[in-house]
């Protein structure tokens, strides 16, 4: 059977810019086509935005790689139209067990709240994934947006100026030459633009080994997430399995730093320890192994004038808490709706400094979680190891030290506190729902809330009037009028009213709270929009 | 230099019977083996951190526990 993976999606062909007498000039120019740089582009064709994404292969990635997919992104895949094939595809699950030696010390339920039309996580291979995106791409394109996918194009020299950006890009036919008023480089954790700007990518190396596995199996497992920390077949390490679609299993495995890597991928050598966690009956079959290392580390600063970088190009983390794709996939979201005013006029391109203010803080805060989620998994000292070994004694007998086990935290969107983009706050209403925020989904109507809001400035009036559009400096904002009466269960009053009758939010294109008042008031809100894009 | 501050950590005498308190500490530990002695106080400590459970109150106790400098 020919695997996705293995076949071309979009092959080479020649453009009509390899035969252009001057270099032809395009409004963005995206790097690499893989999650973040096909949502990039995506979202800027829904915006119309002229785009073409290069990437110097034509398949989506090999095996699955990045597998947990939180309710955040999924929400971001919604308003880039691609949601439903992602979810409808995907395992969702909810219950982990957590093993310590011989014992399972206890078993956990993520119990999601209510009231959001998306789960807390999927899992869902990569190659699933990137192909649901480009099949988004293609039917844009029968839509007649400009968005172009040029497979085998290799950039090989970037040169940035005040006005613009020159790239060089290879071919099979010969290089040719392009430039871009914006770059955004999605090309993936050795970011090869990275390189050639000279830009520094800081951080910290963890000495460790990991084996993935992705196993073919037929078993009547059940769709949990299950995590060994010193399991007896894998001494002094630690072990996950975890279930995706079409039978695959992720089976991850701690090897330690001193090891040959090229023998630990040895079918041979891996097949003991599979037959310890998974029974000694079990018949499976490899689609994937590889073994990798990781670090934690970010570029100072995400945005370099015209070219802006976004997922691992600008971050990496360790694997614990998926938070790679997750927070890439925040990246762009938080990107393309400044960049689309920078391009229309109507906002100053001090807006995209904001992109840094806010993404580098949610980077920060991914790389903290993460590497919090390593250490408690591989101590890296004597005294490290015995609260460890404690902490997972104690969760066997005693609930307290459960919240204190940390094989990954659940990947959260970061809310945007102290970004200057943030308005007006009011007083007594809910503070999940303060400026900064991302909104909380709330079933409204035989609707969710999630899917009315996004795509440009919004003013959500709960029990308060205000004009149905308004324009501020031709920044247009919409109403969406809703009454706490049309969520019977409560959520939309408990998200976002609290104890008071009414509120009026602010909703950025991005889904996050830009501010909120509790009633409507033309100068206020005309302010904040004028906070929000960087022209106050 | 700021005075430090402890919060609500009491560091005034506050075990009735000190000794008999001692003895028990010690017993506690009798026969283990170093690394049983070592995991038992871990425990120990993570139990007493989640009774106190205020953040300043469990900072300031291991400001107070760190050796002179």
């Amino acid at each position: 059977m020919t695997k996705i993976f293995e076949t071309p999606l979009y092959p080479y062909q020649r453009s009509a810019d390899q035969d252009a007498e001057t270099p032809v000039r395009h409004p963005v120019v995206v790097l690499g086509a893989g999650p973040v740089g096909l949502a990039a582009a995506i979202d800027l064709a829904q915006a119309d935005i002229p785009v073409v994404v290069l990437d110097e292969n034509d398949k989506v990635s090999w095996g699955s790689r990045a597998i947990c997919f939180a309710k955040r992104p999924l929400e971001i895949l919604d308003r880039l139209g691609c949601g439903d094939e992602m979810v409808d595809k995907g395992v969702v699950w909810n219950l982990g067990k957590v093993f310590f030696d011989e014992r399972k010390v206890y078993d956990f339920n993520l119990l999601p709240e209510d009231g959001h039309k998306r789960p807390a996580f999927i899992n869902l291979q990569q190659y699933y994934l990137e192909q649901y995106l480009v099949d988004r791409v293609r039917a844009l394109q029968a839509d007649g947006k400009a968005i172009e996918l040029r497979g085998g194009n290799k950039v090989t020299a970037v040169k940035p100026d005040d006005t613009s950006v020159r790239l060089t890009v290879e071919t099979p036919d010969g290089p040719y030459l392009m430039d871009a008023d914006w770059l955004i480089a999605c090309d993936g954790a050795g970011s090869p633009t990275r390189t050639m700007l000279g830009l520094d990518f800081q951080g910290r190396v963890f000495e460790d080994n990991f084996l993935i596995a992705d196993v073919v199996m037929k078993a009547d497992f059940p769709t949990e997430r299950w995590f060994w920390f010193d399991p007896p077949f894998n001494k002094g390490q630690s072990a996950l399995l975890h279930k995706q679609p079409d039978d695959v299993w992720r089976i991850d495995l701690q090897l330690g730093w001193d090891i040959d890597r090229e023998a630990e991928k040895d079918p041979e050598k891996i097949a003991p320890k599979l037959k310890a966690m998974l029974g000694e009956e079990a018949d499976y079959e490899f689609e994937w192994v590889s073994i990798y290392t990781f670090q934690c580390r970010r570029m100072e600063k995400f945005r370099h004038g015209r070219v802006v970088f976004a997922g691992d190009a600008a971050h990496q983390v360790s694997p614990f808490g998926a938070r790679g794709a997750n927070s890439g996939f925040q990246d762009t979201d938080n990107l393309i709706w400044k960049l689309k005013l920078v391009i229309d006029g109507t906002a100053p391109d001090t807006l995209l400094d904001s992109y840094d203010d806010e993404r580098v803080y949610a980077a920060d805060e991914n790389i903290l979680n993460s590497s919090r989620s390593t250490d408690f998994i591989t101590p890296k000292s004597h005294a490290s190891r015995v609260f460890r070994d404690a902490v997972l004694d104690l969760a066997e007998h005693h609930a307290f030290a459960r919240p204190l086990v940390n094989s990954g935290r659940l990947s959260l969107p970061a809310i945007y506190d102290g970004s200057p983009l943030n308005g007006a706050d009011a007083t007594g209403l809910p503070a999940r729902a303060r400026p900064g925020a991302p909104a909380s989904d709330a079933p409204i109507g035989g609707d969710w809330l999630i899917d009315r809001l996004g795509g440009g400035f919004q003013l959500v009036t709960i029990d308060a009037q205000a004009p149905d559009t308004l324009d501020v400096d031709g920044i247009p904002v919409t109403r969406l009028a809703l009454s706490a009466k049309d969520d019977p269960s409560g959520a939309l009053a408990e998200r976002y009213l609290g104890s008071a009758p009414s509120a009026v939010y602010l909703m950025r294109p991005d889904q996050h709270v830009a501010a909120r008042w509790h009633a409507f008031d033309a100068d206020a809100v005309a302010a904040a929009v004028k906070t929000a894009t960087a022209q106050a | 230099m700021t005075a430090p501050t402890h919060g609500t950590l009491t560091l005034e005498p506050n075990i009735k019977d000190p000794d008999g308190f001692y003895a028990e500490l010690l017993a506690a530990h009798e026969g283990l083996s170093r690394e049983d002695s070592e995991a038992l106080n871990a425990r120990l400590v993570l139990i007493l951190a989640n009774h106190v459970g205020d953040r300043d109150t469990i900072r300031a106790a291991l400001e107070a526990a760190l050796p002179e400098r």
